[in-house]
């Protein structure tokens, strides 16, 4: 059973070569003051890079912020690249700038659910909260 | 004693004018306190009452609130020393200010194709925006490129690539901007070679490359080497600009990215000069004439909402450019005094709800930019927040600076709006907050180590947490995110999609360009370029050299990297 006590813990990932982390650090540091344990990786890292330090730090969620339009390549990979290592229980969620229709493609893919630009970050801390007690067991 | 009271003693006739004056002002402090008193018995709407950046503004301003400066020292006239009410003597009424709007998606051929456009529009300069495989130095088809070929820019590799680009575009008639930093000195490499090839002398090319590394590890990090060899090749380019592209800028020393990631704007106008300061002080080190190339320093800006702010940040940043550049750097030539920039509307206002909106966001933000005394403006579309902008709303966003330009009348005369008490107490607020702001980085060792200790990029997270902070407790309202929301759900516009089949094209492109160069001269290019990136050599000419035998744009970034290294960020939030 979950224990209530406790942390979701968060990767905040910037993958692709991508440099616009404001968001990101937004998210992490609001995160992190919701009680969360958040890791941040830092930029331009590769999906075998996030999975990797997904595994090793042994997180409930990882949380990518994309605005490089490469969304559709980089989640689905992450996906299946966390898949791949035994990780399917991983929530993958995220934000940047995703036009709808990507958005309900991803979601189908796998992929949790996607922010734009403007979203409060009471919405993206509640989301992962009401993930999380939903799961069972972790 | 003041300058009056010098000039009035013995003046009887004077004496008495310096009577008055005293008598006016302790009437009119007189009249302010009673002001204030009945003012503070009223019931203020719920509301900040400060700018964007934070800083508290107040009910009334006056004459009281004008510092002590004199008019001929703070101000003077355009053009002239201390450039405060612009950087030319006629301004808009001799020249308009450059409609330059960003562009680039897709492969050269596409965004050849919108410039062509754009060009037809009435736009009069080019400004090219690249992929993020290029900003970051890998080739299309590198594996670390998946998926982000030609799709926030145009992918450029290689010469053959940037020959396609401006196929048609006459170079020597159009000024380009070109929007990189880490491998600038590559990409404008290949930019001198595709004139050649157009039989058009680096000596006639007008435009700007970016090329201002500090603000990338600062604030838009799209770096390749660390600081030390990154500025080495800055100040390389600056000492080749000075002796063969007279009409060239090799920087453009940026504050828009540091505002976008979260700055206010008294950080931006502080952050950004310090830059130009350090790149000034580098160049001096090296031995160069400070004269010899600060004339072609230019600058770049970002036009965020509040619009008093904004326009006082432009004159601010001219007044302090002035001064230090003259009192303390030593320049006698008046042009390396003069601050000259660009601007752009701030992206980061733009709301995806309501998408419309954006339009009176932009328009509201390029008059400021027009007041502030601007060189050159690019308009952001409405759907940027969305994905790149159509055609639609690109021509929308150029419209609004024509319609700035022909119909509003602000360009009838010049710096409008000097003399304003609250604009003028403003401009001096600014520039003393920047000069703190210097101080500050002075006592940290500099801006490289700042940057190493990820000062910089800390207080810049800081404020963007704080604004966030107060758009989410509904004190800093945002129209259609957080007040006035009806109508935010169903908006919803049309946007602009690039085709994944680019990739593909792009990649074979690269196929084919490899297979038909001269594997020889390419080797031994990037071999010459390697041996005189370990010694002091200027690298221009041999980056040139790679360039002309169509090494590619990864190549020669290996050739130097293999030299520099790479830079690591610090990692924080």
């Amino acid at each position: 059973m979950l224990n209530i006590d406790q942390k979701i813990r968060v990767l905040v990932a910037k993958p692709g070569l991508d440099g616009h982390d404001r968001g990101a650090k937004v998210i992490a540091s609001a995160l992190r003051d919701a009680g969360f344990e958040v890791i941040y990786t830092g930029l331009h890292q590769t999906p075998e890079m996030i999975v990797n330090a997904a595994v090793q730090e042994d997180v409930h969620v990882v949380a990518m912020s994309i605005l490089s339009g490469a969304h559709m390549t980089l989640f689905p990979k992450v996906r299946e690249l966390l898949d791949g290592a035994g990780a399917n229980r991983i929530l993958l969620t995220g934000g940047g700038i995703i036009p709808v229709e990507d958005i309900e493609a991803l979601e189908s893919q796998g992929v949790g659910r996607l922010f734009g630009p403007g979203t409060p970050t009471t919405e993206v801390i509640d989301y992962i909260q009401n993930w999380f007690v939903g799961q069972d067991t972790f | 004693m003041s300058t009056i009271e010098k000039e009035a003693s013995g003046s009887s006739e004077l004496l008495v004018l310096l009577r008055e004056q005293e008598a006016e002002l302790s009437e009119l402090r007189e009249r302010l306190s009673r002001w204030e008193q009945s003012y503070a018995q009223a019931q203020e709407r719920d509301s900040l009452f400060s700018t964007v950046s934070g800083r508290e503004i107040k009910p009334l301003y006056t004459p009281l609130d004008r510092s002590a400066s004199q008019y001929q020292d703070a101000l003077g006239f355009p053009g002239e020393y201390p450039f405060t009410r612009g950087p030319y003597s006629t301004m808009y009424r001799t020249r308009l200010w450059t409609k330059r709007q960003f562009a680039g998606f897709g492969t050269a051929k596409e965004t050849n194709e919108r410039y062509k456009y754009l060009l037809k529009q009435g736009q009069t300069g080019l400004s090219v925006a690249f992929d993020f495989p290029t900003l970051m130095g890998f080739d299309s088809d590198h594996p670390r490129s998946l998926g982000e070929v030609g799709v926030c820019g145009v992918a450029i590799s290689s010469l053959h690539d940037m020959e396609r680009l401006f196929e048609g575009i006459p170079l020597n008639e159009v000024s380009v901007s070109m929007t990189i930093n880490g491998p600038a000195i590559i990409l404008f490499c290949f930019y001198v070679a595709a004139a050649e090839k157009q039989g058009v002398s680096p000596r006639v090319l007008r435009g700007t490359v970016q090329n201002d590394i500090l603000k990338e590890y600062q604030a838009q990090h799209a770096w390749i080497f660390p600081p030390e060899p990154a500025i080495r090749c800055i100040v390389d380019m600056f000492e080749w600009c000075s002796e063969n592209t007279p009409n060239y800028n090799p920087i453009s020393i940026s504050g828009y990215h540091i505002r976008e990631a979260g700055a206010t704007a008294s950080q931006e106008l502080a952050f950004t000069l310090r830059n130009g300061f350090e790149y000034v002080e580098r160049a001096i080190a090296r031995g160069l004439d400070v004269d010899s190339f600060s004339p072609h320093l230019s600058f770049f800006f970002d036009v965020h909402n509040d619009f008093f702010e904004e326009i006082a940040k432009f004159r601010a940043a001219r007044r302090i450019w002035a001064r230090m550049m003259r009192e303390k750097y030593q320049a006698k030539n008046p042009e390396s005094w003069r601050l000259r920039t660009h601007a752009q509307t701030a992206g980061v206002t733009l709301t995806a709800q309501q998408p419309e909106n954006n339009i009176v966001r932009v328009a509201y933000q390029a008059m400021a930019a027009a007041l502030g005394g601007t060189q050159s403006l690019h308009t952001n579309s409405m759907d940027e927040t969305l994905a790149l902008p159509t055609e639609k709303s690109v021509r929308i966003a150029l419209r609004t600076q024509q319609v700035l330009a022909f119909e509003s009348g602000v360009t009838n005369t010049i710096d409008p709006l000097a003399g304003s008490y609250f604009l003028e107490a403003l401009t001096d607020e600014l520039e003393r907050d920047a000069l703190a702001i210097f101080e500050e980085i002075d006592c940290l060792g500099g801006v490289v180590p700042a940057i190493e200790e990820g000062w910089f990029q800390r207080e810049i997270s800081m404020s963007a947490m704080l604004q966030q902070r107060e758009v989410e407790a509904g004190d800093r309202v945002v129209v259609g995110v957080n007040r006035f929301t009806e109508g935010s759900e169903e908006d919803e516009i049309e946007t602009l999609r690039i085709d994944p089949v680019i990739e593909e094209s792009q990649v074979a492109q690269m196929a084919d360009l490899r297979a038909h160069r001269d594997p020889e001269a390419v080797e031994r290019r990037l071999r010459e370029l390697q041996e005189s990136s370990r010694t002091g050599e200027n690298l221009v000419p041999r980056i040139l050299e790679c360039a002309r035998v169509y090494c590619t744009l990864y190549e020669i970034r290996r050739a130097m990297e293999d030299v520099f290294d790479s830079y690591k960020e610090p990692v924080f939030f």
